[in-house]
């Protein structure tokens, strides 16, 4: 059996607790077995993740999950891949996925390979399965020889797919070990998609010379219905907020399109979108290192071209 | 007070990465090999803060083989006061925390710091796996972190925000960005960390269940196409038809 630790921060289910019982599916249909979901604490509505493939949701509603601990959720998760002699769990490598998949691993006596990015195959008993490594400079094949194994799934490596089943919800509990984190507060942006599982994010660095500038980085973004992200000197300058810097030292991000406006491209910068799908890239330097990692370029002035690029997705969208 | 900081070697950051012509093992020629960043900037540097402010002993802890002792002695020079090398080479995440976990069992450290990730397999586990093995509390990703007493305040990074939590010493943390500021080491760090002390530590025994057993390049970009910039609705038609990602 493969288990799915499906997050829901807050009651809801994420895009990436989505993407995590799709890939959970797929692994069970590629063992011959069924793939059931874990909730913990409150959820609105466990019986969704059928329409991914869970042909079975337990849930846990206990309070006490609806804030964050890495050892009562391992604890938690560990019972029940015990009790239902899972061969998989599966997680999503998000904050929560890196907190608590190298506890389950310990507790299950498990390899673990976190972060992978494309579907494992089998050899013998054991698995293989393929993550990004050297920050994005080189592909690693890990191969999982223990009896379970456990896999944290990264962002947007795989679509969420109706891959819909009946589904079961059963509310069951477990004894698990009390947190001993207390969680103060929670303070999330609202009202926009954040940057680790954002499709689309329109970055902009310091070749836009000034925050007072950014509207047209906003405009371009709330076009297309992506998230801003900036280069470090611009955090580090405190043009734009800390949440927002992307690259080595900041957030690693694989969105599906990554569009780069004044950011000469160090390679810190790169370590951190370098597994953007597709990467368009908007410099007045020609010689811009970033061009040589970008799909598409435009050599000019953003002033000028980011407004007429809003202008053409809008055209587009309306068309 | 009494820290444990776990520093990791990696290729720098700039590094060409390549590989055996089988593709099994990292081609380590040519390579100039750092303290893994974030263990230094953040973790290491939070841990010489806190011991300047409250007294006690930073211990710098490294797995791996003789050849990593200059990292090992940055460390020292950049302020932690002893160091200790677990000698083996670092076969999985798996085995060096088991390393880890059982060298710090004994030691009662109050906090054991990790960086949020090694730049070299991004796997961000073993400061999770030690939490486990020594059954404490693990605060990953924290950008912040103030003590009080015995009770420790810290802030954690989260997808599009930040967490605010108390948690009791002692507990096991990984540092992100905002946490410290990286230090360079000074003449007279660097003069000191010759003489400071560096223990070598036998490996125990563990078979690590998840190995890397392949490595291979990405396939090349195929090359930029460039667009004029009066053209925006060549770049829109292309992403659509083309790259087909809107």
């Amino acid at each position: 059996m493969v288990l799915v630790f499906a997050e829901s921060p807050r009651g809801q289910f994420k895009k990436s607790s989505y993407e995590a019982v799709t890939y959970g599916k797929k692994v069970a249909d590629l063992l011959g077995t069924s793939c059931i979901a874990l909730t913990l604490g409150t959820t609105k509505d466990a019986g969704e993740l059928g329409r991914y493939g869970a042909t079975k949701v337990l849930s846990i509603p206990d309070a006490s999950f609806d804030t964050f601990d890495s050892q009562s959720y391992a604890s938690a998760i560990s019972e029940i891949a015990k009790s239902n002699n899972a061969n998989v769990v599966v997680l999503s490598h998000t904050s929560t996925g890196k907190s608590v998949a190298g506890r389950v691993a310990v507790r299950l006596n498990a390899g673990l390979v976190s972060g992978v990015n494309s579907l494992p195959t089998t050899s013998g008993a054991a698995l293989r399965v393929k993550k990004s490594v050297f920050s994005g400079k080189a592909i690693a094949e890990y191969e999982i020889s223990s009896e379970v194994k456990v896999l944290s799934l990264m962002g947007n490596a795989v679509k969420p797919e109706n891959l819909g089943s009946a589904v079961t919800v059963e509310t069951v509990s477990v004894a698990s070990a009390k947190g001993r984190v207390r969680v103060k507060s929670v303070k999330t942006q609202e009202g926009t998609v954040p940057l680790p599982e954002a499709e689309i994010v329109v970055s902009a660095g310091r070749g836009m010379k000034g925050p007072e500038n950014w509207g047209m980085v906003e405009s371009l973004a709330a076009t297309l219905g992506a998230t801003t992200a900036c280069s470090r000197p611009v955090a580090d300058a405190h043009w734009r907020p800390h949440h927002e810097h992307v690259g080595q030292t900041g957030i690693a991000i694989r969105p599906n399109l990554y569009i780069a406006i004044g950011i000469s491209g160090a390679i810190q910068h790169l370590a951190g979108v370098n597994n953007s799908k597709v990467i368009v890239v908007i410099n007045k330097d020609a010689e811009a290192p970033f061009f040589k990692a970008a799909d598409y370029g435009v050599v000019g002035d953003l002033f000028e071209i980011v407004p007429r690029l809003d202008e053409a997705f809008k055209k587009f969208k309306a068309g | 007070m009494k820290l444990l900081v776990c520093i990791s070697q990696t290729p720098d950051t700039t590094s060409k990465i390549s590989f055996n012509a089988n593709g099994t093992e990292f081609n380590a020629a040519g390579v100039q090999f750092i303290m893994n960043p974030y263990d230094e900037w953040y973790a290491l540097v939070r841990a010489c803060e806190l011991r300047e402010a409250l007294g006690g002993t930073v211990v710098a802890l490294n797995v791996g083989p003789a050849a990593n002792e200059t990292t090992i002695r940055k460390a020292l020079a950049i302020g932690a006061d002893e160091a200790v090398r677990i000698d083996c080479e670092p076969n999985g995440a798996g085995f060096v925390a088991k390393q880890i976990a059982e060298y710090a069992r004994a030691e009662n450290f109050d906090i054991i710091f990790f960086g949020k990730e090694t730049i070299d397999h991004n796997g961000s586990e073993v400061g999770a796996m030690v939490a486990e093995h020594l059954d404490l509390p693990y605060v990953s990703y924290a950008s912040k972190l103030d003590l009080n007493g015995s009770t420790a305040t810290l802030e954690r990074d989260i997808e599009g925000g930040v967490e605010v939590l108390e948690v009791d010493l002692p507990f096991v943390l990984s540092a992100a960005k905002g946490m410290a500021e990286q230090r360079i080491p000074n003449m007279r760090g660097i003069m000191t960390a010759r003489s400071k002390p560096l223990k070598e530590v036998p490996a125990v025994a563990f078979e690590d269940s998840a190995k890397a057993v392949q490595f291979s390049l990405p396939p090349a970009k195929a090359g930029v196409k460039l667009i004029q910039p009066d053209q925006m609705d060549e770049l829109v038609r292309l992403l659509h038809e083309e790259a087909k990602i809107i």
